[in-house]
């Protein structure tokens, strides 16, 4: 694997991403906490879980416009194969996200149809959480492309392997959520997010082997990249990370800290979605189109970089104020409703 | 439902359906961002109370309809890659750039600082709070300048060349970004969100002063709103104007479908004002029209010769009942907005502006008016540009998702159900809060506002008139 010629096409296959990797963690513990919605039934609680993500939702939500729209201007062939390949998960999860996205507005603005709403955005939350799974579960194993046109049926993504995928990003995501209340909140709340993390990084993790174990046997290219000598000298640190990072996180919770939770968590989908790249690169759609193939002309792929140089960096920068500003543990009488 | 359908007639359903619910949010917020700039704007210079009550009255509203906008505007950008992949390969090489552009300047800026503008007056300070309500607005102008440069460049296709793999590939981004309809496709949607924000909150405006027209809430905003509508109408009148001129060099099919012009004029072309065109025989029957008049507008001559659709090959023919009546539509409405800006001078003048009940019957009548003017001019332009996704370079029947139709027609109706239900409720709530009158202390970004009157009043406070 040595010697991979960094050129722009690179370049734009890893801001990409990066894109994508933002909007994982960041929207994955906002979708996360609104599937938890079931297992508060309090209205103060769920008050208090959805001021803690409502500053920030829209802007974590922003990442996957930018995921989306960047492989649509970066590499437009895989953006043209992929969509029409994954049109189910796709539509599904946008309904999804509209579900969740309004009730953070419309269950204030009424007393009788909360209810109604908070089950939107619990199950809104869920629709696109396993959407997403079942997403990227259809496109590693593969896409069927006949010239510039995905030439498969509209059923193909429903695979065994894809519901496995999609119930692990459900379980992921979960996990964020939950140790993003136990950091954000106090009292009974964050107790009972504590016990809820337990169950959840337990599922997390057999998703995780689960997943593992499976996608090698897909594709013959998977297997000979993670097993093969002497590529397993590069794959192999990736189950021990997840190892170690699984040992801190069990270790974090018996003591009940705060923020570490939640990191360690960033982390772990940090090392899995490592995993997943050292799987699909060079290519951006599963064993037919390489990065350089889809990639759109170099003018393109300069012309924005230019833009993601300059901005990107301010992006991050408000970002963080953002998050700053909303810093610390939720008020329960805040909000401005 | 929907058998009988190919697949590019449900996707251009999917996408008409679509963009048409989600044109109305961003109009609406774009108008309104601006709105609640100056408020805020107004409040820290003049400290008066009316001024932040308003501006928390509309933060509300404004939170509601931008999160409808956010969700409907994120089906939008995934369904290039769903419905029109083929689109999406060959033209993604220049709209995608731009695409991104408005995700990089635009959503990052409103999305940031949203959350601080709703919720952190108490923790930022005023002046902080002020600049982020400051970039909202300024996103929401961004996003606008973005998405017109990629829609004007499929109106008309500039500074580009096509590579082997017959995608279009930009030779000039400049020419790309600032083609020939941009600058009078920006100004004429930018004005008409500022009229239609205009509209929204005249409406509310006297329709609390038709309750009570001593409401200091309700007096504010009917005048500002007033102030817009007779200033902005004529210069969006007059930007109108130009812009179809553009049209006219650049997409003349467009404006033969407009004007409802069949036929070529060699000696003047008439106005025809009303009629049904029947596009199989290819004439307009019963219709009324001013002669010479459309090479008057036109051309500025009674005599010009003007062309028309029979100079046109009849496969490239957009659908011109559709087109002629929705232009006919915006213009009505247009005049309309100009009507009571000339009659709210002459109130204002005369010292009648809260007291008009004439006036203010009118203005909540024409409450609305905006959206309906926004939809039908963009359904004046899109469908005008038809049958092109790229005018005259790339057509919607080649543009298509190699899809089956039921895969289409499934997801239509989803979205229909899903949108009446969601949508439906958003605007239910935002009546509701229109219904209610501006308070005298109205909660806003936070319950610490700080007010200069006494504090905090019950949410059942009694109106104040005559204050500030």
């Amino acid at each position: 694997m040595a010697g991979l010629p960094i050129d722009i096409a690179v370049l734009w296959a890893f801001i990409i991403a990066f894109a994508v990797f933002m909007y994982i963690v960041m929207d994955g513990f906002d979708l996360g906490l609104g599937m938890l919605f079931p297992m508060f039934p309090k209205k103060e609680d769920r008050d208090v879980m959805m001021n803690s993500i409502a500053p920030v939702w829209d802007g974590n939500e922003t990442w996957l416009v930018l995921g989306g729209g960047g492989l649509m201007a970066a590499f437009p062939l895989a953006f043209a194969v992929v969509m029409p390949a994954i049109y189910t998960p796709i539509i599904a999860m946008l309904i999804g996200l509209i579900f969740r996205g309004v009730a953070f507005e419309f269950r204030w603005r009424t007393q009788s149809e909360r209810n109604r709403w908070d089950v939107a955005f619990a199950g809104g939350s869920l629709l696109a959480a396993l959407a997403q799974g079942v997403a990227l579960g259809a496109i590693l194993q593969g896409i069927h492309v006949e010239g510039r046109h995905y030439a498969g049926g509209w059923w193909d993504w429903l695979t065994p392997f894809s519901i496995l995928t999609g119930c692990a990003v459900v379980a992921g995501y979960g996990l964020l959520g939950a140790t993003w209340l136990v950091m954000k909140t106090t009292g009974e709340l964050r107790e009972h997010a504590y016990r809820l993390s337990w169950w959840l990084l337990v599922a997390t993790l057999i998703a995780i082997v689960a997943v593992s174990l499976a996608t090698p046997f897909l594709q013959a290219d998977y297997w000979r990249r993670w097993f093969e000598w002497p590529n397993i000298l590069f794959t192999a640190p990736i189950p021990i990370a997840v190892a170690a990072i699984t040992l801190l996180l069990l270790k974090s919770l018996a003591n009940k800290q705060d923020y570490r939770p939640f990191v360690l968590s960033l982390v772990l989908f940090a090392i899995t979605y490592a995993g997943l790249g050292v799987s699909m690169f060079p290519y951006i759609v599963p064993q037919s189109i390489t990065i350089w193939q889809a990639a759109a002309p170099a003018n393109s792929l300069s012309f924005m970089l230019v833009g993601v140089a300059i901005l990107v960096p301010i992006i991050l920068a408000y970002t963080a104020w953002a998050y700053w500003v909303f810093r610390g543990k939720v008020d329960p009488s805040s909000g401005y409703h | 439902m929907f058998e009988g359908f190919d697949a590019i007639t449900l996707a251009r359903m999917q996408f008409a359906f679509t963009v048409s619910f989600h044109i109305v949010f961003p109009a609406f917020s774009i108008g309104l961002a601006s709105y609640l700039a100056v408020l805020e704007a107004l409040w820290l210079w003049t400290g008066r109370e009316v001024f932040i009550n308003l501006f928390n009255y509309w933060l509300k509203i404004f939170a509601v309809a931008f999160g409808m906008g956010v969700v409907s505007g994120i089906v939008m950008s995934y369904q290039f890659g769903t419905n029109w992949s083929v689109f999406s390969d060959k033209t993604g090489p220049i709209i995608g750039p731009l695409m991104a552009y408005e995700v990089l300047t635009a959503f990052f800026l409103e999305a940031g600082f949203l959350g601080v503008m709703l919720f952190g007056l108490t923790r930022v300070g005023h002046k902080l709070h002020f600049f982020a309500t400051l970039m909202v607005a300024v996103g929401t102008l961004a996003s606008a300048f973005w998405i017109l440069a990629a829609n004007s460049w499929m109106q008309t296709p500039a500074g580009f060349a096509m590579n082997s793999q017959g995608q279009f590939v930009a030779a000039d981004w400049w020419k790309v970004i600032f083609n020939p309809s941009f600058p009078y496709r920006l100004v004429h949607m930018v004005l008409a969100a500022y009229l239609t924000t205009a509209f929204v909150v005249g409406a509310v405006g006297a329709y609390h002063l038709l309750k009570d027209s001593r409401l200091e809430g309700a007096r504010v905003m009917f005048s500002m709103a007033m102030w817009m509508a007779a200033i902005v109408a004529p210069i969006q009148i007059f930007a109108g104007d130009l812009h179809g001129l553009n049209t006219l060099e650049h997409q003349p099919a467009k404006v033969m479908a407009m004007e409802g012009h069949y036929k070529s004029h060699p000696n003047g072309a008439p106005l025809i004002l009303f009629g049904l065109p029947d596009q199989a025989a290819g004439e307009v029957r019963y219709s009324i029209e001013i002669p010479k008049a459309s090479s008057l507008i036109l051309k500025h001559s009674l005599d010009a010769p003007l062309k028309g659709l029979d100079t046109v090959p009849r496969e490239n023919w957009p659908n011109v009942p559709i087109v002629f009546w929705s232009f006919r539509i915006m213009v009505g409405i247009g005049f309309l907005m100009l009507g009571i800006g000339l009659l709210s001078l002459w109130a204002r003048w005369r010292g009648k502006l809260h007291d008009w009940k004439f006036l203010h019957r009118y203005a909540l009548v024409m409450g609305p008016a905006g959206f309906v003017a926004v939809l039908a001019g963009w359904v004046t332009t899109e469908v005008g540009r038809q049958p092109f996704t790229v005018y005259g370079l790339l057509r919607t029947a080649d543009s298509v998702s190699p899809l089956a139709a039921p895969a289409v027609a499934s997801s239509l109706i989803a979205f229909i159900i899903v949108y009446f239900i969601v949508f439906g409720m958003g605007v239910i709530y935002i009546l509701r809060l229109m219904h209610e009158p501006p308070h005298h202390g109205e909660q806003g970004p936070s319950k610490d506002v700080p007010h200069r009157a006494a504090g905090i009043t019950p949410a059942q406070a009694i109106p104040v008139s005559g204050q500030g």
